[in-house]
């Protein structure tokens, strides 16, 4: 089912939690919103389910209108962030739950919470109460509780968060798994960029209630649409160095560099930016503009992360380990052509 | 190692000898109060309920035996006192557990005016069982009283509530019920706020309407709660008197048909055969252990059951 955004606003009190968003959620796509802390994805995902309403703007579900309509009408499957397992029920009736409240038939009803219960591997749990199960079962049963009734929309609020770090990878390939089985169209709330990164078809990025971009997760980091996203996504981050554009050229605030590439042509003169480069993006070159001294060194294997100091700035790089790079080296550096961005450093738009 | 080990505890132990004993220095005070108090009044009530033929001026008493066992147990008032009790504790508990469970599930919603509802609820808590009776007196008052004025709007005749024999006992729950209701609300209201609200929001997403949620999430949910309202109010409606005492002006009922196991243990007591009011109240004591060991059990069997 596709879900179109349409000019969704959300106003608490004093606040504006989600403002003037609009996007498509194409048809049995795994979309991730993805956003710091606050962002309003929650508050997104919450008007999705109908346990918001929304300020302004409408939902569609295809082409039907859902705005107004009640969360039990919309035919969504919802998992919380603790999962919301009832205590006092098991596993079984955990999953059979929302068939109850169907009038679904015992039989039927049975039959499709084991089907379920095979699908996300909790067919052996089935007596067991939610106390007795671990984080990554619990999980386990709050989806096949959300999938029961064929919902035409699964969402999920941050679902790995509560799980340690070895549950959490393995219980993102689940829900890859278990989404393309069953082919649902999902949405996926999350604030680590790599998990996004990793199981999500299209990744929606928000900052403060606004969206930055909706694209896929590679395009995301490829070509971000703004500081905001290139800052965002990329372990370690994105390394920005000021400086202004003069002559087609970027003259580094810091150090004497002096960097030509076709990208600063049809800059104004005088126009401050950052030039954002991805840690794997630098060079080693003896004729290279940017001067600068070694100030640490990781061996990370093949490569190493080496810190770099020009001037007052600091930046990351993944430099071959056979360059046998020492601390308080002088080197110079050049960029490659990929993960080179130029932004605004007031607007933070990106400039091409 | 041992010794070792040892010597390190001697050294230990002389060097705190104060802040070992310290907290103990604490505990005395209050502890005195429940010895004085409690502890040796239960002990000489269990030794006092074997004196036969006890003397309390004297503190003579005859042997040791069951005769007031015997005296108690063949008494026409003391069978009655039981009967009245247990229907009275079978009566109050489980309907003021239900109406409660209602009422705090009510005030649990964000209502308007809740602070003004809540206050009226817990009113009754903060005055006296005593200077309450006398005003039910008056409303059950069967030619002035409020109550059988309210009825009359439905065509009901003025009720005998305190004259006659068989309206007493329903006349003494109803104050029961009304008396016990706000500290079992106060209670169920607790467990109430202590469930996860995230648990309402998963049903109705899932298209549970409010009833269906109230039996199949709030109520299982609120189980443990309830439980132990149903233990508190079924060992405090067992010694049920304060109640008893203002409605029928001092008397057990209107004519002698009311008594309570506590009015029993009372009336000897002012007769002054206090070793018979012991062993009756060592018999109340027994009542009140099974009815709760058989609550407990009861429990254990359903959490286990499970839904």
């Amino acid at each position: 089912m596709r879900v179109v955004l349409d000019h969704i606003t959300k106003r608490f009190a004093d606040v504006t939690a989600v403002s003037d968003f609009s996007a498509t959620l194409n048809d049995g796509e795994l979309v991730c919103l993805l956003g710091p802390s606050g962002c309003g994805k929650s508050t997104l995902l919450n008007m999705l389910s109908g346990i918001l309403p929304v300020s302004d703007g409408k939902i569609f579900f295809d082409d039907e209108d859902v705005t107004m309509l009640p969360p039990e009408q919309r035919g969504i499957g919802l998992v919380f962030q603790n999962y919301a397992l009832y205590p006092h029920m098991t596993v079984l009736g955990n999953i059979c739950f929302p068939l109850e409240t169907q009038h679904v038939p015992k039989e039927e009803r049975l039959a499709r919470a084991n089907e379920i219960a095979k699908l996300v591997h909790v067919d052996m749990l089935m007596n067991r109460r939610p106390a007795e199960l671990s984080g990554g079962q619990q999980q386990r049963v709050a989806i096949a509780r959300a999938l029961v009734k064929n919902p035409r929309l699964l969402l999920l609020d941050e679902p790995l968060s509560n799980l340690d770090a070895r549950l959490r990878l393995e219980m993102r390939e689940e829900i890859r798994r278990i989404q393309q089985r069953t082919g649902v169209t999902t949405i996926f709330v999350t604030h680590d960029q790599e998990e996004a990164m990793s199981i999500s078809d299209h990744i929606v990025l928000m900052k403060l209630g606004v969206l930055q971009q909706n694209d896929l997760p590679q395009n995301l980091y490829n070509e971000p649409a703004n500081q905001f996203v290139a800052d965002f996504l990329g372990n370690p981050p994105i390394n920005n160095l000021p400086g202004t554009v003069s002559g087609g050229a970027f003259i580094t605030e810091e150090g004497d560099g002096v960097v030509k590439m076709p990208l600063f042509e049809g800059i104004a003169d005088g126009r401050k930016v950052n030039l954002s480069v991805r840690s794997e993006s630098f060079v080693l070159d003896p004729d290279g503009p940017l001067a600068c001294e070694v100030t640490r060194v990781y061996q990370m294997g093949k490569e190493e992360m080496a810190y770099f100091k020009l001037g007052e700035c600091d930046f990351r790089a993944y430099i071959d380990a056979d360059e046998g790079l020492k601390v308080g080296n002088r080197v110079r550096l050049n960029l490659k052509k990929r993960g080179v961005f130029v932004f605004d450093r007031e607007t933070g738009e990106r400039i091409k | 190692m041992k010794k070792e080990k040892q010597s390190v505890d001697r050294e230990l132990v002389d060097r705190s000898f104060f802040s070992r004993v310290e907290p103990y220095l604490y505990l005395l005070p209050f502890f005195l109060g429940i010895v004085v108090f409690t502890l040796y009044p239960v002990v000489n009530v269990v030794l006092m309920s074997f004196k036969e033929d006890y003397s309390y001026l004297s503190r003579s008493f005859t042997q040791w035996g069951f005769g007031n066992y015997r005296i108690v147990l063949s008494n026409r008032y003391f069978g009655q006192a039981v009967g009245n009790t247990i229907k009275y504790v079978l009566l109050v508990v489980p309907i003021s557990t239900c109406i409660a469970v209602v009422v705090a599930y009510l005030l649990n919603q964000k209502l308007r005016f809740n602070a003004l509802f809540q206050t009226a609820y817990f009113l009754p808590m903060v005055t006296s069982v005593t200077a309450v009776g006398l005003s039910w007196k008056l409303m059950y008052n069967q030619n002035f009283g409020i109550i059988n004025y309210l009825l009359s709007f439905l065509g009901i005749d003025p009720v005998p509530w305190l004259v006659n024999a068989s309206w007493s006992l329903p006349a003494l729950v109803i104050f029961g019920i009304w008396n016990i209701l706000p500290f079992t609300i106060i209670l169920l209201l607790s467990g109430l706020q202590n469930i996860d609200p995230q648990y309402y929001t998963a049903a109705r997403v899932d298209g549970s309407k409010s009833l269906r949620i109230f039996f199949r999430i709030t109520v299982p949910l609120l189980a443990p709660t309830i439980f132990l309202v149903c233990i508190v109010n079924t060992i405090s409606s067992f010694k049920v008197f304060s109640e008893l005492y203002p409605l029928f002006s001092g008397k057990p009922g209107p004519f002698n048909n009311m008594y309570t196991v506590v009015y029993y243990i009372r009336k000897a007591m002012t007769d002054r055969k206090y070793a018979v009011a012991a062993a009756a109240a060592i018999i109340l004591f027994l009542f009140i252990f099974a009815f709760t060991m058989i609550q407990t059990f009861v429990r254990k069997r359903m959490e286990r059951r499970g839904q």
